[in-house]
């Protein structure tokens, strides 16, 4: 719960209204498929880890499996590195069939969760392993050494041992060794995981910054909502095994297309309802949780009477003491808790069917006296526009 | 407790040192004071000092009593002169008239091991017959280990155990059975005539190869195990990333396993060389009349000779033999090991 509410700060500054970088997005509208996944399923035993899995992630782009512990998205990513076949299915790297070839021969690097930099070789052989294996040239080994190295800012520690380096480092000499072979697509699994919470942070738009220079395709194993959306293009949603939604983080986030992407992605506030009304330019949903019923001005492709949910953003919730004045898309409750954040302030509010719903609002005014309190009895509110309704 | 001192910007001079001592007396009314702190953590350094003391004293003591002095009691009887008595040999302190202490230093035995070309053939002999016997305990070694430490790890424990388990018989009669298989009409020729492979006994028993199945079967153990305990703990992820970045199998375990197993490999075959080079009763059961090794020298100097003090010069000398390589190589490795932590 408090997890939640502090996640509510996800529309806040931290997050990137319009995808994560919308000239990029349409850029890559246009650019060729480089992996396409084809129904892939992986059993083990009777533990279905990914279930007929079908996604095409376009050259260039920095392509997200978000999903929780167990969902697949390991496994998925795995399975595009080699170290797992699929049961079933089919994998297409570079327009290639690649679903049965061993990891030494594809065209993809990975950067492990746990780094697995050789700890009895330098920085420096770290980095060229890969490119020893090729048989390149001593030259342009040393060369491209060199370059990945200032590329990731540890050309001074070229000759150290990883145990020698702090954990931020050993991640960027992980992220130089598998850029070292200029592979077709970058596989990392959860590549901040192992950093603390300020580095994780500055370290995410370090790695966009360098995919931008690079232009390697990046497919980032995520559990972190919030690395997401401040990394990728699009991101792919996954739970049990399943891909749930593959969207840009906009998207996923204003427009999620099940009950679940929408509580996992950002906070919500969910109500369940019956469909009432059904017109082509409205539909109006009753809630046992809402006093007054929800009004939302668009069609949905739902039968009258069918069980929906209403999803509410909590930043898209207005609090006031003064009763609006409709017969839709409000109510009332008490205040029961406020928690500051700072640039942002989270109300839960009791309401009178003893629902809760969180309010965010920021605080824009620096000597600003908060004129709401602790059980006070407000107004809550919505535009129709702001709700997002799902079916299941 | 001192952060009003800590912070003398913050606060007008005059309030410094007022602050520190109300703070002070603050603490003393809890019953905290810095004497205090300092005399229960002097209580504590004593009782640590005297747990750890008796921690590291009793081992200490132990080796002290049942390897240092029979050591140095071997070490006098080496410097002593045979004799017919009891007990057999010269004492090393002697009162001559009650008024002097003769002390007698007999370097003979020394002498007598350099002149005899015996003694040097079989410290040679022992290292020979030990480093062959750890090169194939290794070579079998090292796969059983791997693929222990690659088995499934509900199987591991199994697997271990299977390796441990000749340990609950004695070696005495492990090596006895050894001959039963390896004799003339033991299991194994007795099953290749009656295949019709062989007309005759080939001749296994009391061999070379006999001295090295019995060596290498009785310490494969101290191999696998320290090997196994390396390989276990090793990272798998670090060979998938040697295979992600474009390396075969078996380059990946030239270049990644095995110079990340050095240590239990180093470990192991200490374990193995160190006791097969004085080995006694492997040689003496399966390796037949004509192996010589030091151990065996060693042992029928004591009994069929019953010359003492030749007997513990062999054994002095072989453990100078051993220890000095030993220590220059632990002293070679640790060096290595505090380059390697340096850079």
């Amino acid at each position: 719960m408090t997890d939640a509410v502090l996640q509510a700060g996800a529309p806040g500054p931290a997050a990137r209204p319009e995808g994560s970088r919308p000239g990029a997005v349409l850029r890559r509208a246009e650019a060729r498929p480089i992996i396409e996944i084809d129904d892939v399923v992986k059993t083990f035993g009777e533990f279905v880890a990914v279930d007929h899995v079908s996604l095409t992630i376009r050259e260039g782009e920095l392509f997200a499996l978000l999903g929780g512990s167990g969902c697949g998205k390991t496994t998925l990513l795995r399975m595009l590195a080699g170290f797992e076949r699929p049961t079933a299915g089919r994998i297409l790297i570079g327009g290639q069939d690649m679903t049965h070839v061993a990891p030494y021969d594809r065209p993809v690097n990975m950067m492990f969760q746990s780094y697995a930099l050789f700890p009895h070789m330098s920085v420096e052989a770290n980095v060229a392993f890969g490119l020893r294996q090729d048989g390149l040239p001593k030259a342009e080994i040393r060369d491209r050494v060199r370059q990945m190295l200032d590329l990731v800012q540890l050309a001074p520690f070229a000759k150290r041992k990883p145990h020698h380096l702090s954990g931020g480092q050993r991640q960027r000499v992980a992220l130089a060794r598998s850029l070292a072979k200029h592979p077709k697509v970058l596989l990392l699994d959860e590549p901040l995981a192992a950093l603390d919470k300020k580095l994780r942070e500055q370290t995410q738009l370090e790695l966009v910054g360098i995919q931008e220079r690079v232009g390697t395709t990046f497919v980032v194993v995520t559990h972190d909502q919030e690395e997401a959306m401040t990394m990728a293009d699009r991101v792919a949603i996954m739970d049990s095994g399943r891909i749930i939604q593959v969207d840009t983080p906009h998207a996923l986030y204003e427009y999620p297309n099940t009950r679940f992407v929408a509580e996992f992605f950002g906070t919500v506030n969910m109500f369940q309802g019956d469909l009432i009304e059904d017109e082509p330019d409205h539909i109006l949903i009753r809630s046992d949780a809402l006093a007054n019923p929800v009004y939302v001005g668009h069609g949905i492709s739902a039968r009258e009477g069918a069980t929906v949910w209403v999803a509410l953003r909590p930043e898209k919730l207005a609090i006031s003491r003064t009763r609006p004045d409709r017969a839709h898309n409000w109510d009332q409750g008490i205040i029961e808790d406020i928690v500051y954040l700072g640039g942002i302030s989270t109300y839960h509010v009791r309401l009178d069917s003893g629902a809760l719903a969180r309010v965010t609002t920021q605080n824009l005014e620096r000597m600003a006296e908060p004129d709401i309190t602790w059980d006070d009895r407000v107004f809550v509110s919505w535009r129709h526009d702001n709700v997002v309704v799902v079916t299941g | 407790m001192s952060a009003p001192s800590d912070s003398p910007r913050d606060a007008p001079p005059a309030a410094g040192p007022l602050a520190r001592s109300e703070a002070e007396q603050a603490w003393s009314r809890a019953g905290w004071s810095d004497g205090d702190d300092r005399r229960l953590t002097r209580l504590q350094r004593l009782t640590a000092r005297f747990g750890r003391g008796t921690v590291i004293g009793v081992p200490y003591l132990w080796l002290l009593l049942f390897f240092l002095l029979p050591f140095l009691i071997v070490l006098k009887i080496s410097f002593a002169e045979f004799r017919l008595g009891l007990p057999p040999y010269t004492p090393l302190l002697e009162w001559i008239d009650g008024t002097y202490l003769q002390i007698r230093l007999a370097l003979g035995n020394y002498q007598f091991l350099l002149e005899d070309p015996l003694y040097i053939t079989a410290y040679l002999n022992s290292l020979k017959v030990a480093f062959f016997s750890t090169v194939f305990a290794l070579l079998i070694g090292y796969p059983m280990a791997y693929a222990i430490a690659r088995s499934k790890p509900s199987l591991r424990a199994v697997f271990l155990l299977l390796v441990i388990l000749p340990f609950w018989t004695s070696f005495l009669i492990r090596v006895y059975a050894w001959i039963g298989i390896l004799k003339n009409n033991g299991l194994i020729n007795n099953g290749l005539m009656a295949l019709g492979l062989i007309d005759e006994p080939l001749p296994l028993l009391n061999t070379e190869f006999s001295l090295y199945v019995g060596i290498v079967y009785s310490y494969l153990p101290f191999m696998v195990l320290p090997l196994y305990a390396t390989l276990e703990k090793m990272d798998t992820s670090l060979i998938e990333a040697a295979a992600d970045l474009g390396c075969r199998p078996f380059k990946a375990f030239l270049t990644v396993t095995l110079p990340l197993s050095l240590p239990g490999i180093v470990a192991g075959s200490m374990l193995v060389f160190i006791p097969a080079v004085g080995e006694f009763v492997i040689p003496d059961l399966l390796g037949g009349a004509g192996t010589l090794m030091i151990g065996k020298v060693l042992w029928s100097e004591f009994f069929n000779n019953r010359d003492w003090p030749v007997a513990s010069a062999v054994a002095i000398a072989m453990l100078i033999f051993l220890v000095i390589p030993i220590v220059v190589f632990q002293h070679y490795q640790q060096k290595q090991a505090e380059r390697a932590e340096e850079s």
